[in-house]
């Protein structure tokens, strides 16, 4: 963390002669060589140029690894409380999290829309070292590539991940049975609301700040600890009633949860309230559900509430069929919590 | 029909009803809002907000109604059984 | 939140169950009028806390769902013209047209945006001068002075850029419409609250008078409906027939004058389509000669063709409260959130998507089972 710092200086390409990025900054000449040289060797902390070669070669730990990859859109590029830089971070680490892998190296590729500011740039490759130094991750390669004004929304960042698995669990839907408690790892609908909230047309002021984070610590500490994790999904786009159904239908089992013990902000309820949305369908990027062994669920709730204040037991797996998410509203009776379909609009009217 | 829900207003600003504004609390969010139809409107008063416009102004003793019918109710047909 | 959460009491709405089942001596159908007290009902669950004989039917209290097809192409037309911005609230735009909806307009580049009030459509009209910028305004009696005032503020401040597509509706004469058809099945109203706030109550005293039918202006949250509910149910017990007010924390008996006075000054009362209804007289708001430079049909010409609606889907009917949605031979099959045939399962306050959302397979299950 602490030689992060350094980074967060002033821009190394110099600001005066190439404010913004330019179709040549993709071009495969000098523009991009001085790019991939001062802006992204030197970001990531690479500062020989020898390690620019066509691929990285790592040398990995024994036993079984995970591999995901991940494609990261959001306007706006930076947003209360995180940016697009360590959100690409943060949610690979993440996917990594939820077999239980501990990451090692990240790969990212951007595609840069020609005008983007080179500040905002060298900002968000600041952010992304930082975010990697927390993680304890390298990013080992890369690609950049400039696309004609118009053609991108500033920038799109993907990012690849290896991590090791040092436990011999299966985390998966499969290993989902009927009686295992089912938790989340923190409030909810945070990062859709910060977005929302800085939206053109739909603005509002809030101290509320995204929840983008990594969340691997205490996925680690629950299986240093012995817990048997069944499976964990993390909470982003579609919010919880997305997920939920994924798992619910993959397991063919029927998901049980109740309205009132789902952690939900006052000003992410308040947000939702005034926009007409539900914040359990609300995007995260830094929380996810686990479902664990009852046994387990008081010690892996204590886990996570060190964690994150907010974690929560929500409910548990029920054997019946149809493999559906029932939630248990505030009053009683209970209601099918649906897939959502579609992007969630603001309901005014 | 018409998606509007209760908060306190913080500030106004403007004098001319038909720009008048005023900062509209929900729980923590922060919204401007149209106060042109609401003129009696002072800052710590609740109003409902519908499409950033307030529509009307919370009145507090009606707000109890609500549980007050609720009680009531209760004791009528807690006398009508015999009493508590 | 103060003032919303309370009326969300457990203890309270069971309280509220106990005392309608104590009043009810047979089985009653009430309509709940607005899309936004359907939306509280299927949340929460409320239907399934009343007594067994007490149906709530979902009322056409929901703009998006009856805004007619044919405006609905008049806007896709608008928002697909070169150099326009469409501003629209969110739920409109995923309604179907007759060939596609906003979100395919703007996939193919139209530049269409959300906003949260008519009041921000001025705003990016000021602010791109060089474009044309047209609010589309649905809406009932709540919304309408929310339009009339981005109308008169656009016309202040002098920007001839800025236009609305009108389709503004009037709950009384859909409610007389409802209620003079032979095959109602309504016998009491929970009135839109928020409706009131703007008109007051006035306006129902003679449609209760002529149809002997109950109305209780009622509020949106689980209290507010379950107290309605008992209200109407009392009333219909009784044989009255007299509008009461449930909602009185934010309804005045004249409403809101001010905002009134906007409406009668901008808009003028004019027949309006209903989708899945048809044409209801004086059922609708357009706006007035003197503010015709801001009306966007007029300002663009556009055709004033009539649509025909798709024959198999049954929104009218769920509209007028004959059927319920699971009833609609398409619903859930032919017809769902994705692939919507009608506007009702389209808007979140729609009835047939509301049912879907919250109802969903034990729903269709259930009605199978009834059947």
């Amino acid at each position: 963390m602490a030689d992060s710092l350094e980074f967060t200086g002033a821009c190394p390409i110099p600001i005066q002669q190439y404010p913004r990025i330019l179709l040549a900054h993709g071009g495969g000449g000098k523009l991009m060589h001085q790019l991939v040289e001062k802006m992204f060797l030197k970001g990531f902390g690479h500062p020989s140029p020898r390690a620019q070669h066509d691929s990285a070669v790592l040398t990995m730990p024994a036993g079984r690894l995970a591999f995901t990859t991940d494609s990261y859109v959001v306007q706006p590029l930076i947003f209360p409380g995180g940016d697009i830089g360590s959100m690409s971070v943060f949610g690979t680490v993440n996917d990594l999290a939820m077999s239980g892998a501990r990451a090692l190296h990240l790969s990212a590729g951007f595609i840069l829309e020609e005008g983007l500011p080179m500040e905002t740039l060298w900002r968000i490759v600041c952010s992304m070292r930082a975010a990697a130094d927390r993680c304890g991750v390298q990013i080992v390669t890369g690609d950049t590539k400039v696309v004609d004004k118009g053609r991108g929304d500033g920038l799109f960042i993907n990012t690849a991940g290896i991590g090791v698995l040092e436990h011999p669990l299966l985390i998966s839907p499969d290993s989902v049975r009927a009686g295992d408690a089912i938790l989340v790892s923190g409030d909810l609908g945070r990062h859709g609301i910060a977005i929302m909230s800085v939206r053109e047309g739909l603005g509002f002021e809030a101290t509320l700040q995204s929840d983008s984070a990594p969340v691997a610590a205490p996925i680690l500490e629950m299986l240093a600890a012995g817990i048997e994790i069944h499976c964990l999904r993390d909470l982003t786009r579609g919010g919880l009633a997305s997920t939920l159904n994924e798992i619910a239908q993959a397991a063919s089992l029927r998901l049980c949860l109740e309205d009132q013990l789902i952690p939900v902000r006052d000003d992410v309820h308040a947000a939702c309230e005034m926009l007409g949305l539900d914040p359990l369908l609300v995007a995260c990027e830094g929380r996810f559900a686990a479902f664990v062994a009852p046994r387990d669920a008081a010690r892996a709730l204590a886990i996570l509430q060190r964690s994150q204040a907010g974690a929560a037991r929500i409910g548990e797996v029920a054997a019946e069929m149809p493999a559906v998410v029932a939630l248990q509203t505030a009053l009683g009776p209970s209601r099918i919590l649906e897939m959502p379909s579609g992007e969630q609009l603001p309901r005014i009217c | 029909m018409c998606l509007a829900i209760p908060g306190k207003v913080t500030s106004i600003e403007g004098d001319d009803p038909i720009w008048r504004t005023g900062k509209v609390d929900f729980g923590g969010i922060l919204k401007e809002v149209s106060l042109a139809y609401v003129p009696e409107v002072k800052i710590g008063d609740y109003v409902i907000v519908h499409v950033g416009f307030a529509l009307s102004r919370v009145d507090e003793s009606e707000a109890k109604q609500v549980f007050e019918y609720l009680r009531e109710m209760e004791e009528l047909s807690g006398f009508k059984e015999g009493g508590p | 939140m103060k003032y919303l959460d309370e009326y969300r009491d457990a203890d309270g709405a069971r309280q509220y169950a106990r005392e309608i089942a104590r009043v009810t001596t047979r089985p009653w159908n009430i309509m709940e009028v607005c899309g936004g007290q359907t939306h509280s009902i299927l949340k929460f669950g409320l239907d399934q806390l009343l007594p067994e004989g007490v149906t709530l039917i979902h009322g056409p209290g929901c703009p998006v769902c009856v805004t007619p097809l044919e405006l609905i192409d008049q806007a896709l037309e608008i928002a697909a013209r070169p150099n326009t911005i469409f501003c629209s609230f969110g739920d409109m735009l995923r309604v179907p047209g007759s060939a596609a909806d906003l979100l395919s307009v703007k996939a193919a580049s139209g530049d269409v945006r959300i906003v949260y009030s008519p009041l921000d459509a001025v705003k990016i009209a000021a602010e791109n001068p060089a474009s044309e910028v047209v609010f589309f305004a649905v809406g009932f009696e709540t919304t309408a002075p929310a339009t009339a005032m981005s109308v008169y503020q656009a016309a202040r401040k002098g920007l001839g850029n800025f236009s609305i597509l009108v389709s503004h509706v009037l709950v009384p004469p859909a409610m007389e419409a409802l209620l003079s058809s032979p095959q109602c099945r309504v016998q009491g109203f929970l009135a839109a609250g928020h409706v009131c706030a703007v008109m007051g109550c006035a306006e129902y005293e003679p449609i209760a008078a002529k149809y002997h039918v109950p109305i209780v202006v009622t509020g949106f949250e689980p209290l507010d409906i379950l107290q309605g509910v008992f209200m109407c149910v009392s009333q219909l017990e009784e044989g009255r027939a007299e509008v009461e007010n449930q909602y009185a924390r934010a309804v005045r008996q004249t409403g809101n004058q001010p905002a009134q006075e906007l409406i009668r000054q901008v808009f003028t009362v004019v027949p309006r389509k209903w989708r899945g209804v048809g044409e209801i007289p004086q059922s609708g708001l357009g706006l007035r000669d003197a503010y015709a430079g801001f009306d966007a049909a007029k300002k663009f010409g556009l055709s004033r063709h009539t649509v025909e609606e798709p024959a198999d889907c049954l929104s009218g009917l769920v509209l007028q409260g004959r059927i319920k949605p699971p009833e609609c031979p398409a619903y859930g099959k032919r017809c769902t959130p994705e692939h919507p045939l009608g506007a009702t399962m389209v808007s979140s306050e729609g009835a047939c998507a509301a049912y879907y959302r919250y109802r969903g397979l034990a729903a269709v299950k259930a009605a199978c089972e009834t059947q």
